[in-house]
């Protein structure tokens, strides 16, 4: 296998065993509560009859590996099991929703990835210049604010005082795509501010980082004008160091999509996750974990795949 | 006719406000068409600024606050920065230090000798691509059709030099500015790197700065050399003049280095202190030693010699027991010497020291000197109290620095001098017998160098001390060794006493070496390269 | 005492908060006019004289709350961060002068833990464990473990290739002396900052935790939950329940200052 395969195989190969073993870590996690499931479930008062029936019903009579074993398979074709709340399928609960909480990141993504580097390449070519420096404390600004207090911030003036945008972001399958759109702006809105106060920070970071390369010099002492040093001489090599950054903001979306959510009563992933946790419904807990565990670490697999694609290094081999 | 280029008066200044720094204080330079200048100082001395000045382009935080850079009428110093682009590349150009570090990562050679050529408009594009294939045959490339269509990384340091060499070559500049170009390279490399510069400078009658610390090296290139330290000239000269008749005692003395002289001495008087047979060390599957025997005389220096990867550095880790060997025996004053260090007893540990080459990393910067001396003496020789202070100063009097003065300065606050003398006490205060230095003087100017050299020789007459000096500096083995020792890819080429080996080398590895070290001598390249090539 | 004339303005207002929030933490029970969870009046009362910034969903005082919440909230991410700096950065130094499989393994177990989003992390592990306050606090100890182990390992590595560490080994010198005198002190810049940098996002965890209720619980005041239990305030125009999360804000904010001043002089420093 040429090098280049072998080191891209090894990269999904590691995502796939990470993957395994965080679906693992959650199941040894709740074999390893006090007492089993079902008493955690029915409470203390629960006969030893219904307690047998439900740890029958549940599988909980199989010895653990086998339990896991059996779930992964079910899992793999798309069956997580009955939500524990509501003794509906989790796969059902889960398909309408995964698609509405893709469409929030995709939104804000397709937004925040381009003006966040567009800023950050330009507040690094414009190092220490007026423009740097309040881009920079708008970031810190920006870093510095917990989620649900930029969305509340948006909601008060661009919804309360202004009547601009819906207070909730109520979606459903009756709303029109321009609907969608309009509904959920606010929240995509906070997601693209905490987004691309981080993308911004460190797209700078990589370029600044890039420029104070030697060859950067050379390719100016040839008289090479300084756009074409940026665009020519810089990008490509700060090409690996971008693809990080933005896979890392992606996957951030995923975690701020939690709490922009709740805020806004979307109807999402993340509020399901949250409320699966307080009322410890286990196969849901375990299904949208795994769900958000998944694309982070796909993103950052296609993200380790595409910086070693774009490492000339790596592309010509010696 | 007038000057190609004519500098007057040049100053420069680094920093922020407030707490500037002078780098040039009011530099003079002139250079003809087609003259080669050399331009020669130690660390700080200035060099680099002034040739990138040369070129009106001055690093991050510099700034040119007076004088005037003509460059054939025009004023570098003031021209607009659309001037100068039109200048770079197609009337100056520039040879970087490290060319591994100068070429783009991510472009093929090629495109990059063409960038210039056609922004600049003195080629179209096939035009630029035969005569980069042209001109990497003059600087005798391999392959010269091809190696242009490989990427940096795919070339050897000595090819990616002379491949940056041809594409400053590309528009053919009136000037181009040399910065230490062979610097980085072993000294058979180095070589050839030096005969193909100086040939195509020839053929085209370019002009050139330079700009070197090796004097050796630059008394082959330049027509005329102009000495600076601290930012100042000290000596310009016709290049022959200056090597037969230096005026200023800055000159004097930097010629006077390689005047290090001692007495010759036996090595088979004295018994053995370290013997190795047979070893062989690597990591993992790469084997970076190859069978090697050696025996080192007690109170004797012997000198291990080889250009990057043969080993050496290598030779002193297993030695030393932070690599154990894989196969072999060392035997240290007869006895079987565990191979890692972590089994070894605390008086092995003892005897044998280690003095590294750079002294910035060898020392703990958070450490006082007192604290970097008193921890050895403690840890080894159990000393308390007034002994312990008293055994400080007398470390402190042995490497030739006031225990008054320095002995509670931060290491950061010390010169790469003062702290290599501090490196040698550490290894001092142990009472060793014996003292692996690794290129402890590679990192140092040479006037300082020198200096630690003589230091050493003075401590082995007065404590009996036995030496395994690694080094690459031909220079420096033929001042102080006893015994040499060269290493090629991990095996023993050749060992025997100081004056045998430089007198009479057997292998022919050794007579290419010893033939590759610059002399003091303008004619020194020539007859190398006929020797070589005959 | 000369440093500090030197710290730009923005790092002494950041030193100014934090000071104003420490103290008001450590002197809670001083400065509130009632008690933490106090019924004092009816629900959402506006600003007044007797309460200066209302009532909250359950008649309590909102500033009496704001005030034991800058005590709960701080207090609780000072020792969720304490824990987990203490642990990390020990195993990193260990990870890194140690090397070998002692690394290999430690190393592995924190990239898993880095492989999950930490809010996605804390929600799964919550969920097993339950929430409460001492819970809460392990968890997130747990989970930020990992990212101050991969700083203070890179960070020690750069000191333990250096030749001092070498020639410390060669005189025999034991792993706690080589920890201690030879490599924390030329990290200790570094993990300082670092401090700084994930006490702010420990914080903000908590909050974000708390708002979503499975952080700390209730009637503890915080400020992250002061926001969610009196967020239909603001679909009135009331800015009330943004008082807790503006002070959060302001918190992280004064303390990045600080820290981005400290990093500025380290980097100084080297140079």
């Amino acid at each position: 296998m040429p090098p280049l395969m072998k080191l891209i195989s090894s990269r999904l190969a590691l995502g796939a065993v990470t993957l395994l073993a965080v679906s693992a870590l959650m199941f040894v996690g709740i074999e390893l509560l006090p007492g089993d499931l079902a008493q955690q479930i029915l409470g203390q008062s629960a006969t030893p009859e219904t307690l047998a029936a439900f740890r029958a019903e549940l599988g909980l009579d199989q010895p653990a590996h086998l339990r896991y074993l059996d779930w992964l398979a079910a899992a793999a074709q798309g069956d997580f099991g009955t939500s524990m709340a509501s003794q509906r399928a989790v796969a059902d609960l889960l398909s309408t929703r995964l698609t509405n909480t893709m469409f929030l990141a995709c939104y804000a993504a397709v937004i925040a990835v381009p003006v966040a580097i567009l800023l950050g390449l330009l507040s690094a070519l414009w190092r220490n210049s007026l423009f740097d420096r309040s881009v920079n404390v708008g970031a810190l600004g920006a870093i510095s604010m917990p989620e649900f207090f930029v969305a509340y911030l948006l909601v008060l003036f661009l919804s309360i005082r202004m009547g601009w945008f819906p207070t909730l972001a109520r979606i459903d399958e009756a709303s029109s795509f321009g609907d969608a759109l309009y509904r959920s702006f606010l929240p995509a809105l906070t997601l693209i501010l905490v987004v691309i106060a981080h993308m911004m920070r460190m797209t700078r970071a990589a370029i600044i980082n890039v420029l104070a390369a030697p060859y950067i010099e050379m390719a100016r002492l040839k008289g090479v004008p300084r756009w074409r040093v940026i665009v020519l001489h810089a990008l490509p090599n700060a090409l690996a160091p971008i693809i990080n950054v933005v896979a890392l903001n992606l996957a951030y979306l995923i975690v701020g999509v939690v709490v922009v959510e709740v805020v806004f009563s979307y109807p999402g992933l993340g509020q399901l996750l949250v409320d699966a946790v307080a009322s410890r419904d286990f196969p849901v807990v375990q299904a949208v974990g795994l769900f958000f565990a998944g694309t982070y670490i796909t993103l950052n697999v296609l993200a380790d795949i595409l910086s070693i694609l774009s490492n000339p290094r790596l592309r010509h081999a010696r | 006719m007038s000057k190609l280029l004519d500098i007057r008066g040049l100053r420069l200044e680094a920093g922020p406000k407030g707490k500037r720094t002078t780098i040039l204080h009011g530099l003079d330079l002139s250079l003809n068409r087609g003259e080669v200048l050399g331009l020669v100082g130690e660390s700080g001395a200035g060099k680099s600024s002034a040739g990138l000045a040369a070129m009106g382009y001055t690093r991050g935080g510099v700034a040119i606050t007076a004088g005037e850079i003509l460059f054939d009428g025009i004023d570098l110093a003031q021209a607009s920065t659309a001037t100068l682009q039109d200048l770079h590349g197609r009337r100056i150009a520039y040879v970087a230090q490290s060319a591994a570090a100068s070429f783009n990562p991510a472009h093929r050679l090629i495109d990059q000798f063409c960038e210039a050529p056609l922004l600049h408009g003195t080629a179209a594009r096939a035009e630029a691509e035969a005569d980069a294939i042209a001109l990497y045959r003059q600087m005798q490339l391999p392959d010269p059709q091809q190696i242009g269509f490989r990427y940096p990384h795919q070339v050897s340091g000595g090819q990616l030099q002379r491949a940056m060499t041809a594409m400053a070559m590309a528009c053919r500049p009136d000037l181009i500015i040399f910065d230490e170009p062979t610097t980085a390279l072993d000294v058979t490399t180095q070589i050839e790197v030096l005969g193909a510069i100086r040939d195509i400078v020839e053929r085209y009658d370019t002009a050139a700065i330079y700009i070197t610390h090796d004097l050796a090296v630059v008394s082959q290139m330049a027509d005329r050399i102009t000495v600076m330290q601290h930012g100042r000239e000290v000596e310009t000269a016709q290049t022959r003049k200056m090597l037969e008749a230096p005026k200023a005692d800055y000159t004097k003395s930097l010629w006077a280095v390689r005047a290090l002289d001692r007495p010759r001495r036996d090595t088979n008087d004295t018994e053995t202190v370290l013997s190795l047979s047979g070893v062989t060390a690597g990591y993992g599957t790469t084997k970076v030693l190859d069978g090697v025997s050696l025996d080192l005389p007690k109170g004797r220096t012997t000198a291990v010699v080889g250009e990057s990867g043969s080993g050496k550095s290598t030779l002193a880790k297993v030695i030393a027991g932070v690599l154990p060997p894989g196969e072999g025996k060392v035997l240290w004053q007869g006895k079987p010497l565990p191979g890692p260090y972590q089994k070894r007893n605390r008086a092995t540990l003892r005897h044998i020291q280690m003095v590294y080459q750079m002294a910035d990393t060898a020392l703990n910067p958070r450490h006082t000197v007192r604290e970097t001396l008193e921890r050895p003496v403690r840890h080894f020789l159990g000393l308390r109290g007034s002994a312990l202070r008293a055994r400080v100063n007398q470390l402190m009097e042995l490497i030739e620095l006031d225990p008054a003065t320095f002995l509670d300065r931060r290491i950061p606050e010390l010169s790469g001098g003062q702290k290599q003398r501090i490196g040698i006490a550490r290894a001092l205060a142990a009472e060793p017998e014996f003292i692996i230095c690794d290129e402890v003087t590679s990192a140092l100017d040479q006037l300082v160098a020198e200096g630690i050299l003589r230091l050493l020789l003075r401590l082995q007459d007065e404590l009996g001390l036995t030496y395994l000096f690694i080094t690459h500096d031909l220079a420096t083995v033929e001042a102080i060794a006893d015994q040499v020792v060269i290493m090629q890819r991990g095996k023993i080429v050749e060992t025997g006493a100081q004056h045998q080996i430089f007198a009479a080398p057997k292998s022919d590895y050794t007579k290419r070496l010893l033939a590759s070290v610059p002399q003091m001598d303008a004619g020194w390249l020539d007859g190398v390269r006929q020797r070589l090539a005959s | 005492m000369k440093t500090l004339k030197s710290a730009p303005p923005t790092a002494l207002l950041g030193m100014l908060i934090l000071a104003a929030v420490l103290v008001t933490g450590v002197f809670a029970p001083l400065l509130a006019p009632y008690g933490e969870t106090e019924i004092v009046g009816v629900e959402y009362e506006p600003w007044s004289a007797a309460f200066p910034l209302g009532t909250d969903n359950l008649g309590r005082d909102m500033l009496s709350r704001m005030i034991y919440g800058a005590r709960n909230t701080v207090g609780l991410a000072l020792l969720t961060t304490g824990i987990a700096f203490t642990a990390g950065a020990a195993l990193g130094m260990v990870a890194a002068l140690k090397g070998g499989w002692t690394d290999q393994i430690l190393s592995r177990v924190i990239d898993v833990l880095m492989a999950v989003p930490p809010l996605i992390l804390a929600l799964m592990l919550l969920a097993i464990v339950g929430p409460s306050i001492p819970n809460m606090v392990g968890v997130i100890a747990v989970i930020y473990i990992a990212p101050v182990f991969r700083l203070s390992r890179a960070a020690a590595m750069n000191v333990v290739s250096q030749d001092f560490i070498q020639a410390a080994q060669l005189r025999g010198e034991g792993t706690l002396w080589l920890l201690r005198r030879e490599v924390l002190p030329n990290i200790s810049s570094t993990l300082i900052a670092e401090f700084g940098l994930r006490f702010c996002f420990v914080f903000l965890f908590i909050a974000a935790l708390s708002f979503l209720g499975i952080g700390i619980q209730p009637p503890t005041a915080d400020w992250g939950s002061m926001v969610k239990e009196n967020a239909t305030l603001i679909t009135f125009g009331d800015i009330t329940p943004l008082i807790p999360a503006a002070a959060i804000a302001l918190l992280t904010i004064a303390i990045n200052f600080i820290v981005d001043w400290m990093l500025h002089r380290a980097s100084g420093l080297k140079s």
